[in-house]
């Protein structure tokens, strides 16, 4: 180790009071890797660098976010709307999560296919799998802190899984609360762990590292290196190879993050947190689905074991078994490669999982609960009685005697499986599609597709729709007179629009508040004073805040396009509606309190256009996407720029890559 | 290690030359990139569109009589509102540029002469001065006196003595109409 020297008197002077430098040249640059590791050996390093932009881009969102319940969800929306880049933040920042996940299970796969668990590696296993539970309370934690109806009623699912515990159990939860319930306390605690455990992630990585420089990496053939020609230094070889994974990846991330960003998420969490009222339908995020099945499996109370802490205590243990994989697991070949047997049943293993998350993001209803408890029974037996066995009774084949060269080319499945796992997680997120098929425009939606972006002549028809009609009754407390500049109004326009609406001003100096004209930096104002006002003046119904409303609904701006052409002028037959209401084909339970909105003609629009309420559903559904996403437009043309750029960056680092290797192969 | 090393040297000298200028521009792509993508995060410290937004504030100066001040808040600053009586204005023009630290005329500090509207931040560390009400010190030339290190302003706000290099700056305002006035 002490063999390094340096021409440079200054890093010499630093390395004989401390040896970073030769540490560097013994960990990073001389570390002998076996020279087979194929692509699925990449995903370690990418989670690592995944690691670093989630700790990066969560710093810069800690400096804007406020963690107090009355203030967390506007927050986030000025992060969204005003910060610079904010949105460009928060949304690497929420789509970093998933991946971050896609990646350390195709890690952990990776480690159950080529048996990487097996001695000497276990301490580098069990230091993973702490990585992967400190991952998921990470993971939850920060769902709760944008403080929507997904983060709340999420919030109070999870923390209520500890009061299956008899005895402690409600000590537990009230300790977590920090009070009766899910509130302001908890929402407090969790964003101080938020920030914390990142950081206790990275000190695990660094002994995950260490133990794995101590023993050094498994490889696809699973034996041991046997001298120096089966290793090579992984400077420049796995450097070159890990970059150019990462600009794969980046790629792969980056066209969720300026395309897609809300494909993980959930439209209800659009909605702020409601105490209240809980979601039709709640589901935790895709990483948890497998784990959120088994905890639904159980439904058949034993003496002494409810079904509640059977299921709790089993997701528990679905976890946790995995530490004690190195021993279940009695056979001493390593790869799957050579276990034609266990390599079946990786496979079934695998979607068995698959299926498990699938079952996770559906309604607990009939056939999907029996294929969830199978399931979750194989998920056991795999552990418990499979492995066990089949170490026993599998006939290996022979070993080869030494690493040779080929380098699987994985590449091809990588990208499937990322693909898959990507839609998997979104799919599993999307609520099951009640209701009629939604209605679409003849023409479809101008920001539509890879370049579409939003018509600002319809933006400003749209405006016009809202203010002379919508605006009667909703609000639209997140956008401002100001920000009407983004779709082409004038200074003066701008003045004029909020000069027509007064706010109070601040207290004069007798102490008495007065009312001035709005200004171009105030929001929008609110037709009514408050809720309750709202509430009164439309027949006990508050008509919703449309701030958000395009990205609050499953499919939202053709959501919205239904609502406005799907009234009926008289409920069909059999479907009764109360008195006051009107019938919708669209609105869930078709019972709406708002009456038909729109209409031909119902405003003449200063452009010419006509007025017919197809054109006019589609220009208020085009302003309120741009509400909703008013940086849309410069997401997705920053999103071109940024993947030209990793195209060529990414190509350079393949060529870099092939002619480091040449000589290798 | 040695035994392997060789191996990743290139077999040929064009193969050397291929290598190379791969190896530069990738480097170089990447450290542009690197460079580029941490300008988002820098960006999104300075102020924010609705900070920005909030950047005026109307004062009625009607009730301010000859003589007083007010301060108001601007950008969270406090401002100074001065309504200079005849004699304080006076003084402010006669001052000689030969005794000024940093140079400036009265006429080019006011728009009404007996309105003075200066940022009430002292131009040495960022105290508020003294000399907004009656009871307070105002220094050896009748402005404003800075207690944290002794700046002495004048009743054209100039630093008249003192540690502190410039004179309070005169923020962007309008007279919108006889009464009120716009900052920012
Ligand atoms: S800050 Fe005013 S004199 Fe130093």
């Amino acid at each position: 180790m002490s063999d390094f020297k340096s021409n440079n008197k200054v890093v010499n002077w630093i390395e004989e009071r401390l040896p970073v430098f030769s540490m560097m040249q013994h960990s990073a640059i001389e570390y002998p890797t076996p020279r087979n590791l194929n692509y699925w050996w990449n995903f370690g390093s990418l989670a690592a660098v995944m690691l670093i932009i989630m700790i990066l881009t969560g710093l810069f969102l800690a400096m804007n976010y406020s963690s107090h319940t009355s203030l967390a969800f506007d927050s986030v929306e000025r992060i969204m709307r005003d910060v610079n880049y904010g949105w460009l933040l928060r949304y690497l920042h929420a789509n970093g999560a998933s991946m971050f996940f896609i990646l350390v299970y195709i890690h952990i796969f990776r480690g159950l296919y080529y048996g990487s668990y097996k001695a000497p590696r276990e301490i580098l296993w069990f230091i993973g799998i702490a990585i992967y539970l400190a991952m998921m309370a990470t993971g939850f934690m920060g769902y709760v802190l944008p403080w929507g109806q997904m983060s709340f009623w999420g919030a109070t699912v999870i923390t209520n899984l500890f009061s299956a515990f008899p005895v402690v159990g409600d000590f537990i939860v009230t300790l977590l609360w920090g009070g009766f319930s899910v509130d302001n306390p908890t929402l407090n605690r969790f964003f101080a762990l938020h920030f914390l455990l990142p950081f206790i992630i990275v000190g695990l990585v660094v002994l995950h590292v260490w133990a794995l420089h101590t023993v050094k990496s498994n490889n696809p053939l699973g034996i041991d290196m046997k001298g120096p020609q089966d290793s090579i230094p992984f400077h420049p070889y796995y450097t070159i190879k890990d970059l150019f994974g990462i600009g794969l990846f980046l790629m792969f991330y980056l066209a969720f993050v300026f395309w897609a960003p809300n494909f993980f998420g959930e439209p209800d969490n659009y909605i702020p947190a409601n105490p209240m009222v809980t979601p039709p339908h709640i589901v935790p995020e895709w990483y948890y689905l497998p784990f959120y099945a088994i905890l639904r499996a159980f439904t058949f109370d034993l003496p002494l074991l409810p079904a509640k802490l059977q299921g709790v205590l089993a997701m528990f243990s679905a976890i946790l078994i995995l530490f004690a994989l190195p021993w279940l697991d009695t056979s001493k070949v390593r790869s799957a490669k050579f276990r034609p047997l266990y390599r079946q049943f990786f496979w079934l293993f695998l979607a068995n999982a698959l299926v498990l998350g699938y079952v996770g993001g559906k309604p607990a209803e009939g056939f999907l609960v029996t294929l969830g408890q199978m399931c979750t029974a194989y998920y056991f037996a795999h552990f418990l009685i499979i492995l066990p066995i089949l170490g026993k009774i599998e006939k290996a084949k022979p070993l080869p005697a030494s690493i040779s060269q080929p380098v699987v080319k994985a590449a091809a499945l990588i990208a499937m499986i990322m693909v898959g796992l990507a839609g998997f997680g979104g799919e599993a997120q999307a609520n099951s599609g009640e209701g009629p098929a939604l209605k679409k425009p003849a023409t479809a939606f101008s920001w539509e597709g890879v370049f579409g972006q939003y018509d600002k002549a319809a933006l400003k028809r749209g405006w016009q729709v809202f203010h002379d009609v919508c605006s009667n009754c909703h609000a639209m407390k997140l956008v401002a007179y100001r920000n009407l500049a983004d779709i082409g109004f004038t200074a003066d326009e701008i003045k004029a629009f909020a000069a027509e609406k007064e706010v109070p001003a601040e207290p004069n100096d007798e102490g008495v508040v007065v009312n001035r004209p709005a200004r171009a930096s105030d929001r929008i104002v609110a037709p009514f004073a408050n809720d309750k006002a709202a509430q009164a003046a439309n027949g006990g119904a508050l008509p919703p805040d449309l701030s958000l409303m395009a990205k609050a609904r499953v499919a939202g701006p053709y959501y919205v396009y239904s609502l406005m052409l799907g009234y009926e002028d008289a409920a069909p037959e059999g479907h009764p509606i109360p008195e006051g209401k009107f019938f919708n084909h669209y609105f869930p339970g078709n019972a709406i309190s708002m009456p038909a909105p729109i209409m031909d003609d119902i405003v003449s629009y200063t452009d010419g256009t006509k007025a017919t309420k197809e054109q006019v559903a589609t220009d208020i559904v085009t302003f309120l996407n741009w509400a909703a996403e008013p940086e849309l437009d410069a997401r997705k043309s920053m999103g071109v720029k940024v993947m030209v750029f990793l195209g060529v960056l990414t190509a350079l680092m393949f060529a870099l890559k092939r002619q480091i290797w040449k000589d290798l192969h | 290690m040695a035994d392997q090393a060789h191996n990743a040297q290139p077999s040929s000298v064009d193969g050397q030359t291929r290598r190379d200028f791969l190896l530069y521009a990738t480097a170089g792509v990447g450290v542009i990139g690197t460079g580029l993508a941490l300008w988002p995060f820098v960006h999104s410290m300075n102020p924010a569109a609705d900070t920005l937004a909030l950047s005026t504030t109307d004062v009625d100066i009607s009730t301010i009589k000859p003589g007083q001040s007010v301060t108001v808040v601007w950008r969270g600053k406090p401002v100074f509102v001065r309504h200079r009586l005849p004699e304080e204005i006076a003084t402010a023009e006669q001052a000689a540029s030969a005794d000024l630290r940093d140079p400036q005329k009265d006429a080019d500090r006011i728009k009404k002469p007996e309105w003075l509207i200066l940022v009430g931040v002292c131009t040495h560390l960022g105290c508020v001065p003294l000399g907004q009400k009656p009871a307070d010190p105002r220094g050896e030339f009748g402005g404003w006196f800075c207690p944290c290190h002794g700046s002495h302003y004048d009743t054209s706000g100039r630093i008249r003595k003192g540690p502190a290099p410039k004179n309070l700056p005169v923020p962007p305002y309008q007279f919108t109409s006889d009464t009120t006035v716009r900052i920012g």
